[in-house]
């Protein structure tokens, strides 16, 4: 038998081209417009899902615009001292909520504290609780969900009840109860907490997508060629469950940032002399009035990192589905 | 045509039914499959028809060993391969391919057509060295009908057909001896069909390939096919070659089938007679006692309620010696005049 394959009865390819063209002509009229562009010769070499997302977002200017805003966000959350000079507890109770001044652009909050350094150095906190957050729910929960969905049966049906449980739990609430115990000033606990409670809604969306993906032939395909369970799940399961995943993870992000926010406006996310947006922005909404400029710098800040993440959610989404191509 | 490649042995197949959620308890079981038998000879091609439902996609199934049978023996040129696992099962799958029903669903739409043909090489190292893949997978497209330079195309960019030559290619890979073909053109428009039918039986020569072609369409079956089993609510009613069952059926439900086969030619179609059954067919869950066809048979007598009909040639019949007397499970067998069967 191999040898029959090595010589496939001596057609030409010009032939087989022919063939195929006499074959499916009319089938081939549409795509062949559409996929001209990326018609290939014989000596292109293979790719690959995953290089040809990326051979996609670095052409799409979404990417390009989120990618530069979260590469900046990312920079200043590492070295805030690039861009600002000063020092964000370094407060003067004179110059309490002055307007902008010669080297202070953003003017000065409550405290007499510089709008701009702190904004700079908020980036951190936000932006470390929203990634780390949001990479450790979102691990933990399409493993968790993944395997739930792949396994089935009392996996299934243990993990489903679990995340119920933690799914009932009010999440202000639960910050509360959970977060006042906590000493600890860094920004650490609140990431546990918010992977802690966040997990179940990333399981439940990968649990159905898996199941969704799970059911197509394709699988089945590769369980008749011997594929075992990591391959089928690595190679043709995830890859067709992670948009849903991806999606309400980049929504999550914007929570999360959010939610600390929301959490140290209560006073037990995170504490001074930690700076964050959140902490700024939920002390300047009592002078909204009075000096505005407090709130806007920070709330723009905030706005800007989660519209940022979402936009190169939603760019990732459309890459690793080809039929958008 | 000497020695049988596949022999599939009282297959069976039953699906509980449970009730309740923690304690679960068996109330039933859905026999989508009740005792099959059949050889398949090598080069040859065994067709499988019948009704939705009738349990045909579960013995493809059960075959890949995509599902576990509850009892029964499939011998692989000798070997029994029901209660392989592991390496073993590995190994005999390079051996037994499929082609499924809807190329739509079938192939992976984030993988491209050279990672869908070239799967099988990473999945059985052994069947071709790295380097060589590539020129695999482009042979294969070639084998097909395909340009090999649509290599790193996706799926979705291919119409039906091509994607179904996709997975013919995909089946081929591994140099498998038998196929078996799930309705592999019951999702095609008729002019696509007969170009995929046409492949598969050069590819059949080319490689002396047996499959196991599942349709129900009889007359696509009829072309393809050396013999054909025609199975009712999970067991084989008759078998025979193409002309027994299609000239000289003996079961009256191979006679109903082929009476409501459509035929092109108006004039012969107002002499015929068509056999409407009446009825459902009943749930596989609760199988009527004796003769499984006796519901809706014209022919059903008392006997057919007690003793179950046993696939065998007709003892009535076999005096003949003509192409009437092969296996049909019938207590009452018989010739019929289907004045205009299968156009």
């Amino acid at each position: 038998m191999p040898e029959q394959l090595d010589q496939p009865n001596g057609r030409t390819s010009t032939e087989a081209v022919g063939q195929a063209g006499a074959g499916g002509a009319m089938e081939f009229a549409a795509t062949e417009a559409a996929s001209i562009g990326q018609a290939t010769g014989p000596s292109a070499r293979a790719r690959s899902l995953w290089s040809d997302a990326w051979h996609d977002l670095r052409r799409n200017p979404i990417f390009i615009v989120s990618a530069l805003l979260i590469l900046f966000l990312v920079l200043i959350a590492i070295w805030p001292q690039l861009i600002a000079t000063g020092n964000p507890l370094a407060c003067d109770i004179n110059m309490s909520q002055l307007g902008p001044a010669p080297g202070h652009p953003f003017g000065f909050d409550t405290q007499g504290c510089d709008v701009y350094t702190r904004t700079v150095y908020g980036a951190r906190a936000s932006v470390t609780v929203g990634v780390c957050a949001t990479a450790g729910a979102a691990l933990l929960g399409s493993i968790l969900g993944g395997f739930a969905g792949f396994f089935g049966g009392w996996w299934d049906a243990l993990l489903s009840r679990i995340s119920d449980i933690f799914f009932g739990i009010p999440i202000i609430l639960g910050g509360l109860v959970f977060l006042s115990v906590v000493t600890n000033t860094t920004v650490w606990p609140v990431v546990g907490f918010i992977v802690l409670l966040g997990w179940p809604q990333i399981a439940r969306i990968a649990r159905g997508a898996v199941i969704t993906a799970k059911q197509n032939d394709y699988v089945q395909a590769a369980r008749a060629l011997g594929a075992g369970p990591t391959r089928m799940l690595l190679r043709h399961i995830a890859p067709n469950a992670v948009a849903p995943v991806i999606v309400v993870a980049t929504i999550a992000l914007g929570t999360y940032i959010s939610l600390e926010a929301t959490l140290s406006f209560l006073g037990v996310g995170l504490k001074p002399p930690t700076v964050s947006w959140g902490i700024d922005i939920s002390s300047a909404s009592t002078q909204i009035r009075d000096a505005p400029h407090m709130l806007l710098w920070p709330a723009a800040a905030l706005s800007v990192t989660v519209l940022a993440f979402i936009m190169l959610g939603d760019a990732v989404r459309d890459a690793l589905d080809p039929k958008l191509r | 045509m000497a020695e049988a490649i596949l022999q599939v042995r009282d297959l069976v197949k039953y699906f509980p039914l449970t009730r309740g959620i923690v304690f679960k308890k068996q109330i039933g079981a859905v026999k989508a499959v009740d005792g099959v038998d059949f050889d398949l000879f090598q080069g040859e091609t065994l067709g499988i028809v019948g009704e939705s439902g009738c349990g045909k996609s579960t013995v493809a199934k059960l075959l890949m060993r995509l599902e576990e049978p509850t009892a029964g023996r499939i011998l692989l040129k000798g070997e029994d391969i029901t209660r392989l696992s592991g390496k073993a099962l590995k190994a005999v799958r390079r051996n037994i391919q499929m082609v499924f029903q809807d190329p739509y669903t079938s192939l992976n739409p984030r993988m491209t057509v050279g990672d869908i043909i070239g799967e099988p090489f990473e999945i059985h190292p052994e069947a071709a060295p790295k380097g060589e893949r590539r020129r695999r997978v482009q042979e294969l497209l070639d084998v097909v009908g395909l340009n090999p330079e649509y290599i790193n195309r996706y799926p979705h960019q291919f119409s039906g057909g091509q994607r179904q030559r996709i997975g013919i290619a995909r089946g081929l890979a591994l140099n498998p001896e038998i196929i078996i073909c799930d309705e592999p053109v019951s999702a095609l428009d008729v002019s696509i069909q007969a170009q995929v039918i046409n492949l598969m039986t050069r590819l059949q020569k080319e490689f002396n390939l047996s499959y196991i072609f599942i349709a129900h369409d009889l007359s696509i079956v009829r072309h393809i096919s050396d013999r054909v089993a025609v199975m009712y609510l999970g067991k084989i009613v008759e078998t025979g070659d193409e002309e027994q069952i299609y000239e000289h059926p003996t079961h009256p439900y191979t006679q109903a089938l082929l009476s409501a086969v459509p035929v092109p030619d108006p004039s012969r179609r107002e002499g015929r007679e068509r056999i409407i059954l009446a009825g459902d067919v009943p749930s596989p869950a609760d199988i009527p006692s004796g003769c499984r066809f006796r519901t809706r048979c014209w022919k059903a007598q008392e006997r057919c309620v007690v003793e179950v009909p046993l696939l065998a040639v007709p003892p009535h019949l076999r005096e003949s010696g003509g192409p009437a007397a092969h296996d049909s499970a019938c207590h009452f067998a018989a010739e019929r005049d289907c004045a205009a069967t299968a156009g």
